[in-house]
């Protein structure tokens, strides 16, 4: 990948952490050296990255740590972790419905599993467990599917029934009278809850002490291509030539392919999220129900957090809505009628970019040099790790490994769109 | 959105509604080549700003009809009329379709 007069730059390890040096510090009150540094925008990069999130700067960890290759600039208009990294509900799990799905996410846990010891940053990985409610015979009938899918792949899931469900979540009402009664539900105990903003922080960190330039407040503006080959980025900040720029970005990953000339097939929806006041932990599982368009965790501080599937209509807005708000109430009481009381903090939305399948784009476009991770729809987060692994061994193999093959964006045109059920049913 | 504007009903919940998607030309199915048939069934424009869209109001009068809507601010406005503008410094960008109302 090196380019004459561009060659790998040496990185900066930052002072490990430690509960010794967390002990000094606060002994010390010294100042703590800032995690990633500031640089000035250079002329010209290897690879540049747009988009700061999960995924982008995954990708530039990766290519540093497992590539060797750490002339690279991470560029975001915002602040890094700004967008659909600090806006999703944080659940991790791997109970997907097609094998080709399962693998995916169960290599992303197995690099969550792992990231804090690898990044020697406390990422607060909580293995919590995960419950996803069916509410009819059709949906019990998909979770033994998928439990019997996981099963095969290695990935510990099984269906339970009410009984057992009381026994985990001890306020919801599993009665028969319910509603929505509740009639069993996928158990996946490995699944859980993390830090958002740690894991971009980690990442970033990591990235940084690796020779990775990381930009923020730094706007692409246009992207150059010169003879179907890209050579480069305008920014706010002034031009960047690169010979590998990928597009990481979720809610703008169609504005930036018009500008290289890159039609995808992706329309970006608002996904709404809301968190309560925190209360004493009582509800240690994830509990999602597809039905009610509803997911349950409770933070370590002890706040619900609260998600639902994206709205009804394609936006770019990121305001809550009433109309929102409303309906996840009512669901939440359907199935833990005992937070009636409880108030809500406050609302938000993030930007999911939706693909016809269902299934993101990953790996080359027409345009020679511009690669996309795009189309993460409303499970970007849990795949961060594994996608930001495997676009970097794209980016450094110039093709991408098998894993992520299926997930090109020439799939459209040929007409092999991926089926994943297991992440349509519900935002999640 | 709170409220959108139905044609027949006036201005009503947004819960009302059901969104039908942007106005896109459909191709002659005997005459599209295969690209030209995918490029209609999966791309859209996704646009920033303002857009042409079909809309149902499933909860009323059961009628489609078409909006102009602001994709950033979710400001809408009836492409007929022209002046009903929420946002009155930007004038209507699109002429409504000839099929206007059909589904």
């Amino acid at each position: 990948m090196a380019r004459p007069g561009l060659g790998r730059r040496g990185g900066i390890r930052p002072p490990r952490y430690s509960a010794a040096g967390l002990v000094s510090h606060g002994l010390t009150h010294r100042d703590w050296t800032p995690m990633w540094r500031r640089h000035e925008l250079e002329p010209g990069y290897d690879v540049v990255i747009i988009g700061g999130g999960v995924h982008g700067l995954a990708t530039a960890y990766y290519l540093a740590a497992n590539h060797g290759i750490s002339n690279v600039a991470v560029l975001d208009k915002g602040y890094i972790g700004g967008g659909g990294s600090g806006r999703n509900t944080a659940i991790l799990r791997s109970n997907y419905l097609t094998p080709e799905g399962v693998r995916f996410y169960e290599r992303s846990m197995d690099l969550y599993r792992g990231l804090a010891a690898d990044l020697n940053f406390n990422v607060m990985f909580a293995r919590r467990g995960h419950l996803t409610l069916a509410h009819n015979d059709g949906s019990l009938r998909t979770m033994r599917w998928r439990a019997e899918v996981n099963k095969l792949q290695g990935v510990d899931s099984e269906v339970i029934g009410p009984d057992e469900i009381k026994r985990l979540v001890p306020y919801m009402d599993v009665s028969a009278a319910a509603r929505y009664p509740v009639l069993g539900a996928l158990y996946h105990p490995p699944g859980g809850i993390i830090r958002h903003d740690a894991v971009v922080w980690g990442y970033a960190r990591g990235a940084d002490a690796r020779g990775v330039h990381i930009h923020q407040d730094t706007e692409v503006t246009g992207i150059d291509v010169a003879h179907g080959k890209v050579t480069g980025v305008r920014t706010s900040r002034g031009p960047v030539s690169a010979p590998v720029v990928l597009n990481c970005t979720a809610g703008w990953s169609t504005l930036i392919c018009d500008m290289a000339g890159v039609q995808v097939p992706v329309q970006t929806f608002p996904l709404q999220a809301a968190v309560t006041e925190p209360v004493r932990p009582f509800l240690d599982a994830v509990v999602v129900s597809g039905s009610l368009h509803v997911y349950v965790s409770q933070t370590d501080r002890g706040e619900l957090v609260f998600g639902a599937s994206v709205d009804p209509y394609p936006s770019y807005s990121m305001r809550g809505s009433l109309d929102f708000i409303e309906g996840l109430a009512g669901h939440v009481l359907e199935l833990m009628p005992s937070l009636a009381r409880l108030r809500l903090l406050r609302q938000w939305a993030g930007l999911c970019d939706m693909t016809p399948d269902f299934s993101p784009i990953m790996g080359p476009t027409p345009v020679d040099g511009f690669l996309v991770d795009i189309g993460w729809g409303t499970y970007g987060f849990k795949a961060g790790p594994v996608s930001g692994e495997a676009m970097a061994a794209t980016i450094a193999a110039g093709k991408p490994p098998p894993l992520i093959a299926p997930f090109g964006l020439d799939r459209f045109a040929e007409g092999r769109l991926l089926g994943e059920k297991g992440a349509a049913s519900v935002g999640h | 959105m709170i409220l959108l504007t139905c044609p027949w009903c006036g201005q009503r919940n947004s819960s009302e509604f059901s969104y039908a998607g942007n106005v896109v030309g459909r191709p002659d199915p005997d005459q599209a080549t295969p690209r030209e048939w995918r490029d209609y069934l999966y791309l859209r424009d996704n646009t920033r700003g303002w857009v042409t869209e079909r809309w149902y109001h499933r909860a009323g009068c059961r009628q489609f009809f078409v909006v102009e809507r602001d994709t950033v601010t979710d400001q809408t406005r009836d492409p007929r009329a022209g002046t009903v503008s929420l946002n009155a410094a930007e004038p209507p960008t699109a002429e409504p379709p000839a099929n206007q109302g059909a589904p």
